[in-house]
């Protein structure tokens, strides 16, 4: 056991360098390729290691827009795609906390029911209620806005669920002990909850955003503007197919800003994110 | 100050299961009155009927000369200590015990001062700034307790609240809390199972069982007179040793010469080898099992000629049948597997009617 353990450690590590390599491969490709010049991707010869023409690149791709096409830039995009990204993700956060303090702690009729129905939703995404959901927002002139890129997408089962499960870890006392310290429902959530979820919401808060900011079907059925695109729509449309040349430094500058905002929000949150779903302390 | 009297007081549940059927006793003003019974017997939702914590089914609960029936528990003017202390753990001990006034809307000083005043009595002063997790069991009960004594209630309710500690620091505290209700004379409810911790607290006992209130009285009138054979087995540690006997079996005389059930305390009993006399009890024993606890010895006989352990006793804290404890002072004891004989003067026997319910006077 003891002589295997340097071999052992030799092994793994090889094994984990091999699968970091495979990860960041592509990504690094990316980068290297946003910064070289479009001549030379379209040539084949593209060199793997950085070009000369970063600034150049990335200025373009986020002020100006990539040229032969009246597309926005990608600053726009980036725009967009955050104002979605943090209202679905507060917005489900907000919603969900509350249902879930309603399932919870109430008893009103037909509880269960509704606990159930809520339930049930997991079943229904986007995509399977996709035209429904279409005509609705259609009838409610929300084609080309924020409103229409979020609020579909807000109502939450998952976060309802996760917060039902750690409201019921909550001792009974704590709320008993509150009525009798004369807390109402409201300074309930307000001062013993809310701060006890924390964790919990900045846990739920980098899934929801990355979730968020990954969509891609329901931002390129309900925008039709070019200035409400959202980056992963604008990605897509920056592909030519046709018979012009596909700026590729400039689409791979683009896919390297997508993913920078989830990559910082992981980093920013991510001490919050394991407490919060490893926690138990209460 | 205040009283604390309730009259005929019910709980049924949805689904209709009788909790608590009927109870009325009073507590006068700063007594201290301690519900003792074992688990299930409701005495806890008795106490959260008082808190407001659960509704009233029928009668009513006064709290200082004012029905509490359909009043909220933040404006009964009472205070609890929660068996798990339920401190709010993201706020520090100060905040723990300034919530309940903030939400009164008390002013800053005054707050401030309650709470200072607080954490010297109970000597947590250098915590104040502490959350609760940084704390040891001890030191939360402490901090639990101030969350009550800040608020200056009429009515102190005490839930099971030294069950979460260790054997050594439940004695320190419960002589703490005794003198901490002493000192502020405030009328309290005490719940626990622990029949050592409801003697040395009560003023009042309040022995429960199923639902029902079995004896009121003084602690030491209850050890004395137990009214029912629940009471007699339930209050003293050992308990008492029963025996069921038929007309004209025993040789004590009882009124009416029925059968019934005879009791008599471990420590009431003592080694012979003559016969009882002036119409006492004697048992003749074979030792089963000796505990020696240091300043005592505890005996246990299983009576010759009776069945052993016929059935498993189905009541809580009861001896299985034919089996006899005998208290003995110091550490002297006869070998196991001894025949020895315990007697006991006629004026320590306690009869009982051959239910149990009925305490029969010799």
């Amino acid at each position: 056991m003891v002589e295997n353990e340097g071999i052992r450690r030799y092994v793994a590590h090889a094994i984990l360098w091999i699968g970091i390599a495979i990860v960041a491969f592509p990504v690094y490709l990316a980068f290297v390729a946003s910064t070289q010049d479009n001549a030379a991707i379209a040539n084949g010869q593209m060199s793997l290691l950085p070009g000369g023409h970063f600034l150049e690149t990335y200025y373009k791709t986020l002020f100006v827009g990539s040229s032969g096409t009246t597309r926005e830039p990608v600053g726009t995009m980036l725009l967009n795609s955050l104002i979605m990204a943090l209202s679905i993700a507060l917005g489900k956060i907000f919603i969900s906390i509350l249902s879930a303090y309603a399932i919870v702690f109430f008893r009103f009729p037909f509880r269960m029911t509704v606990f159930w129905i809520i339930f049930i939703t997991l079943m229904l995404p986007v995509e399977v209620r996709i035209y429904p959901t279409y005509k609705i927002a259609a009838d409610l002139n929300l084609l080309d806005s924020y409103s229409g890129l979020a609020l579909p997408l807000i109502a939450s089962a998952t976060a309802t669920l996760l917060f039902r499960q750690f409201f019921m870890t909550v001792p009974d006392e704590l709320m008993e002990a509150s009525r009798i310290d004369g807390a109402g429902p409201f300074r309930f959530f307000k001062d013993t909850l809310l701060p006890l979820s924390r964790t919990n919401m900045a846990a739920l808060f980098v899934i929801l955003f990355i979730y968020g900011w990954n969509q891609y079907l329901w931002p390129l059925l309900i925008t039709t503007r070019d200035d409400m695109q959202t980056i992963q729509v604008g990605i897509r449309k920056m592909i030519v197919t046709s018979d012009a040349l596909t700026e590729w430094p400039v689409v791979m500058a683009t896919s390297i800003l997508a993913m920078l905002p989830p990559v910082l929000v992981v980093i920013v949150m991510q001490k919050l994110f394991v407490r919060g779903l490893v926690e138990t302390e209460k | 100050m205040a009283n604390v009297v309730l009259r005929n007081v019910r709980k049924t549940y949805p689904g209709g299961v009788d909790a608590i059927k009927g109870v009325d006793f009073e507590v006068g003003d700063g007594q201290f009155c301690v519900l003792v019974g074992p688990s299930g017997c409701g005495k806890s939702t008795l106490l959260r009927m008082v808190a407001g914590l659960e509704t009233i089914t029928s009668g009513e609960i006064d709290i200082g000369g004012r029905v509490v029936n359909q009043v909220e528990p933040a404006d009964r003017d009472i205070a609890m200590v929660f068996q798990n202390y339920a401190l709010y753990p993201h706020m520090s001990v100060y905040n723990n015990m300034a919530y309940g006034l903030r939400n009164r809307g008390m002013a800053k000083p005054e707050i401030d001062k309650r709470v200072r005043e607080a954490a010297q009595i109970l000597e947590i002063g250098p915590m104040l700034d502490r959350k609760p997790k940084q704390l040891s069991g001890g030191q939360r009960q402490r901090v639990a307790m101030g969350r009550a004594i800040v608020r200056q209630p009429k009515v102190f309710l005490f839930d099971e609240p030294l069950s979460n500690l260790d054997a050594k620091l439940r004695i320190a505290m419960r002589v703490e809390i005794r003198k901490l209700q002493r000192r502020l004379s405030t009328t309290s409810i005490y719940v626990t199972h622990d029949q050592l911790e409801a003697m040395t607290l009560a003023d009042i006992l309040v022995v429960m069982n199923g639902g029902v209130v079995e004896q009121i009285g003084n602690p030491l009138d209850i050890y004395q007179k137990p009214a029912t054979t629940f009471v007699a087995s339930f209050i003293g540690a050992p308990p008492m040793n029963l025996t069921p006997f038929k007309p004209g079996e025993a040789s004590i005389a009882v009124p009416g010469n029925t059968g019934g059930i005879l009791g008599v305390r471990p420590e009431d009993l003592t080694l012979t080898t003559g016969t009882a006399s002036d119409g006492g009890i004697r048992y003749d024993l074979t030792v089963e099992a000796i505990e020696r606890v240091g300043a005592e010895t505890f005996v246990y006989g299983s009576r010759n000629g009776a069945k052993e352990a016929a059935a498993v006793s189905s009541k809580p804290g009861e001896l299985p049948p034919g089996e006899i404890i005998v208290r003995l002072p110091g550490q002297a004891a006869p070998a196991i597997g001894e025949r020895i004989v315990a007697v006991a003067p006629r004026d320590k026997l306690h009869i009982f009617g051959a239910d149990g319910r009925s305490r029969i006077e010799l």
